[in-house]
């Protein structure tokens, strides 16, 4: 049995007899069993995934109506609440929180009998791009383990890339599934702010936040994308999609569409070579397809890296603020202290990243200092939607390499923030201005992968994903050996 | 001259849910932490559901207090620390960076002078500390969340009031306004409550916070100018502070914490979009307005002939106006607002009394009706007052078994005032010297009758009996 397939083989084979879902999962978990002691992509697991699988089985055997997913195994970052399970953030302080409800995107897939086989590693509250800020541990890439997976949700990067489940799902606020998914090989989307529900997503920064598939192809994808989007009376944030069908037309192709190539992601001086070569390739592909490739300005993406940790730092301030060690948090005796004190002692016990944005997100939009930051960065964030709304007028798609270098290995830019900062460059745009974007894998140059990144307007998830099964179809990548 | 503003706290006790959560907006009928849910203890991953008819109470109230109104409103964190609040952010407005509020800029008038009203907004009530334990040692603080999310409209006014009564004054309008618009019911416990910022000429500004009731912030402001004046007099510096009422020494104390410093970092809240209010939802709440205090007195006078003072307590509040409207006439209007300012109000002086009274627009209507017609007598329409109250039968039925039927028969009273006239001998003597002791006779007959004897026909066979004609 090959656990490397995608979803709509798996959903195939399924449906052919090929396997049963019990099988499957069987054999999911011993692969986990035998590999996951050196990846590390899971937190936990789902007790009750097998009697799941036998209960489709059933199901399947007796003709019953089954959901789309089929039983197939899916992986949850472990920032999304499943009721009666632990849902940790990769946080000391939330060690021992159970979730009592389970949130939106989670139960559509339980709806459709996906199987939520376990909860995925993740930096701290999903503050990071390498999962070395998780309180339980880094992941590994399995494409060289001395590698980072990328972040924050690497855990779910890793699974999928390793064949540990068949897909998963991530959250993206300023590149965290676009950015592993990249670094370890595998197609993530960021849709557009609003298109999936965040009920049940641990609050990072709220304004940016975003759920989605991270899969092995784009038609999965396309296919996860289907389930879980749409309006949700349980988030005011939501955005009613008419039901879209984003598989429908997917191989449409990209003929006769005008893409922008944005020349602040591909300027020479930020990338490294590997990834350069492999943007130039990336766009002669495009224009190989049909597509018109022009270069094009993005001015305040200068200044997205800079807003986007001022944003984010300050709404990750405000919905952090409630783990003040009074109704989950650690072992810490409260005698001798009084209130603030004592709150200030047991959240000083947080995380390195988590801490820094705590005391970034402190200061930046206080009374003396909004004006100089906190204020500006959104006029940063407004300037750079009124420019991106401009440059839809004219462009179909924008493009840049998903991440400017490719993995780095473990502790190399740990305790260099700035440079880990410039990490994200090309990936905040997306969530400062609520667009969709993809990274696609495109290279494995010197063992190690390389994604593209395509951008597409508000709400035009079907045309990007038309664009990223193009550009898919025109790659044949080595499977990753583990 | 001391310069007053108030920031009134008034909970939207008449709505269904919570601000953000389905939860009951009416927490007080449950025990402790049971009225809670994932989104009002901040649960990770709940969101805030915004309640779209706390909006429209809310903008009722704007509107009512001629504040100007937004088109589009926003809600803003306000970020601290405090045991009560679950996500330790306040979900609230704020106009620094535009007026995106529920309304600004209203007025209101309070005898012959105009309030301004600086903004009104919407926010969620924290949870409740309780403070428990007899000593220092026991001493333990418990927290209750029912109340966490509870609807709350914050209505700032401007520094207008002067004295202490003003204050008072206003704050009985205003109670009565919210009643009025059925949107609360400030007589709940904790419904409405109030802070102050006092200061006088050559002073700063000092707030006074932790107060229970009207009655105890009109105590405060006025021993807090009081203060103020003695340390002007002594030439004291008066320190810009937050001083909390303590309620068992009548006296403000200064908080000693240095709250001007206090830092909200205040950003919009992200997890609820931006809500429009269009033209047509506002034309709509204004058609629905229910009929002012002043226009309701107004009518009244105009239309019944009430007089102005009857009418005034009558269109005040919400309970007796409603019972009035439904059981008047053109003809017995006037003698119905009598009833109930004169008998009912004295009767039903109570939320519970209220509650439980069987008392129906009918009864008041046959009540009035049965006097008219000297059917029984108003001290006998007492009584059956009393037993409508209690078990809400018909007048007639009441009458019959209280037998309170009027004696109005000529021969009955006369032997009734015989008996007495007998009883009462000293009386009857001194009647002959002072003709005011007739009434003292009178009152002895209608003891006999349980009140039922028809008084003009008493007096005047008194009257005759004694041989005063």
């Amino acid at each position: 049995m090959n656990l490397g397939i995608s979803a709509l083989q798996y959903v195939n084979s399924i449906k052919n007899g090929d396997f049963t879902v019990e099988e499957f999962i069987e054999k999911s978990f011993e692969r986990i069993k035998e590999i996951d002691d050196k990846l590390h992509a899971f937190l936990s697991f789902n007790d009750i995934a097998l009697e799941k699988a036998k209960g489709i089985d059933r199901q399947i055997s007796s003709n019953q109506k089954v959901g789309q997913c089929f039983g197939m195994p899916i992986s949850v970052k472990d920032n999304m609440c499943v009721e009666g399970t632990k849902t940790t953030c990769a946080s000391k302080v939330l060690e021992n929180f159970v979730s009592p409800y389970t949130g939106t995107a989670v139960s559509r897939l339980d709806a459709e009998d996906a199987i939520i086989i376990g909860k995925t590693n993740l930096d701290e509250f999903a503050m990071g791009l390498s999962t070395e800020f998780s309180a339980y541990g880094p992941s590994k890439n399995p494409w060289n383990i001395d590698y980072v997976p990328g972040g924050s949700s690497g855990g779910s990067a890793v699974s999928v890339s390793a064949n540990e489940c068949i897909a998963s799902l991530g959250s993206d606020t300023g590149g965290s599934i676009r950015n592993p998914a990249s670094f370890c090989s595998i197609v993530g989307l960021k849709p557009t702010y609003g298109l999936v529900s965040r009920f049940g997503l641990v609050s990072y920064a709220n304004s940016l936040d975003q759920i989605g598939p991270m899969t092995k192809t784009v038609k999965d994808s396309a296919f996860l994308l289907n389930i879980i989007s749409g309006v949700d009376h349980n988030d005011n944030t939501t955005i009613d999609n008419k039901n879209q069908d984003y598989l429908k037309n997917i191989d449409a192709g990209i003929a006769g569409k005008k893409i922008g190539i944005v020349t602040e992601m591909t300027n020479p001086d930020g990338l490294s070579t590997g990834v350069l070569n492999a943007t130039n390739d990336a766009i002669k592909k495009f224009e190989d397809l049909g597509a018109n490739c022009e270069q094009v300005s993005l001015g305040m993406s200068k200044y997205a890296v800079a807003a986007y940790y001022t944003i984010t730092s300050t709404e990750a301030g405000s919905n952090l603020a409630r783990y003040d060690n009074i109704r989950y948090g650690y072992e810490f005796d409260s005698s001798g202290f009084e209130f603030n004190s004592y709150i200030s002692q047991a959240r000083s016990k947080l995380g390195p990243e988590v801490v820094r944005r705590m005391i970034v997100g402190g200061f930046v939009p206080s009374a003396g200092h909004a004006g100089k930051y906190f204020l500006k960065a959104l006029k940063v964030k407004s300037k750079l939607i009124t420019e991106i709304n401009h440059i839809f007028k004219k462009f179909d798609y924008l493009i840049s390499p998903t991440v400017p270098i490719q993995p780095f290995k473990f502790g190399e830019k740990i305790n260099d923030p700035v440079s880990f900062m410039l990490v994200d460059f090309n990936t905040v745009t997306a969530n400062l201005t609520g667009i969709p974007a993809i990274s696609v894998p495109f290279k494995i140059e010197d063992g190690l992968p390389i994604g593209i990144q395509i951008m597409a307007n508000h709400m035009d998830e079907h045309s990007l994903l038309q664009a990223a099964y193009a550009l898919e179809k025109t790659v044949s990548l080595p499977e990753v050996e583990i | 001259m001391a310069k007053i503003g108030l920031e009134i706290h008034g909970q939207l006790t008449k709505l269904e849910s919570k601000l953000f959560c389905p939860c009951k907006a009416d927490y007080r009928q449950f025990e402790p932490n049971t009225n809670i849910c994932p989104i009002c203890m901040g649960i990770p991953g709940s969101l805030p559901l915004l309640n779209r008819t706390a909006v429209e109470k809310a903008t009722l109230i704007a509107m009512a207090l001629d504040c100007k109104t937004p088109h589009k409103i926003a809600f803003f964190r306000k970020n601290y620390f405090y045991p009560d609040l679950p996500k330790n952010f306040q979900i609230t407005q704020l106009n620094v960076y535009g007026n995106t509020s529920i309304g600004w800029e209203g007025k209101i008038s309070v005898a012959d002078k105009v309030i301004r009203i600086r903004r009104i907004q919407l926010e969620e009530d924290p949870g409740r500390l309780i403070y428990e334990g007899a000593n220092e040692k026991t001493k333990v603080t418990l927290v209750d969340y029912n109340r966490a999310g509870t609807p709350l409209v914050e209505i700032v006014t401007e520094p207008d009031f002067e004295t202490p009564h003003e204050v008072r004054e206003f704050l009985n309008i205003l109670s009565d306004l919210l009643e009025n618009l059925n949107v609360s019911d400030p007589g709940l416990e904790g419904a409405m409550r109030a802070d102050a910022n006092v200061s006088i000429e050559g002073g700063s500004k000092v707030e006074i916070k932790n107060i229970g009731s009207f009655h105890d912030l009109e105590k405060a402001v006025h021993f807090e100018i009081t203060r103020q004046q003695s340390l002007v007099e002594r030439k004291i510096e008066i320190v810009q502070e937050t001083r909390h009422w303590d309620d068992g020494r009548k006296i403000t104390v200064s908080a000693r914490t240095k709250e001007e410093e206090a830092e909200y970092r205040y950003h919009l809240e992200a997890d609820i979009p931006w809500v429009r209010i269009n033209d047509d939802t506002k034309n709509q709440l204004q058609t629905h307005m229910p009929e002012s205090i002043s226009s309701k007195k107004e009518r009244y006078v105009s239309k019944y002939g009430i007089t102005s003072q009857v009418a005034d307590i009558l269109a005040s509040d919400r309970y007796f106006s409603e019972l009035f409207e439904n059981a008047k006439n053109q003809t017995n209007a006037k003698d119905i607002a009598n009833m109930i300012t004169t008998d009912i109000m004295g009767l039903l002086d109570t939320r519970k009394k209220r509650e439980t009274s069987k008392l129906s627009s009918e009864h008041l209507s046959d009540l009035v009706e049965y006097i008219k017609s000297n059917k029984i007598t108003r001290a006998s329409a007492k009584l059956a007052l009393d037993e409508i109250i209690k078990n809400g039968k018909s007048l007639e039925e009441i009458i019959n078994d209280l037998d309170l039927g009027h004696v109005s028969d000529k021969d009955e009273l006369s032997n009734i005032i015989t008996q007495v006239l007998n009883e009462e001998a000293k009386a009857v003597k001194d009647a002959k010297l002072n003709p005011e002791i007739v009434n003292f006779l009178v009152g002895k007959v209608m003891q006999k009758t349980r009140g039922k004897a028809d008084p003009e026909l008493t007096l005047s066979l008194l009257k005759k009996s004694l041989g005063f004609d």
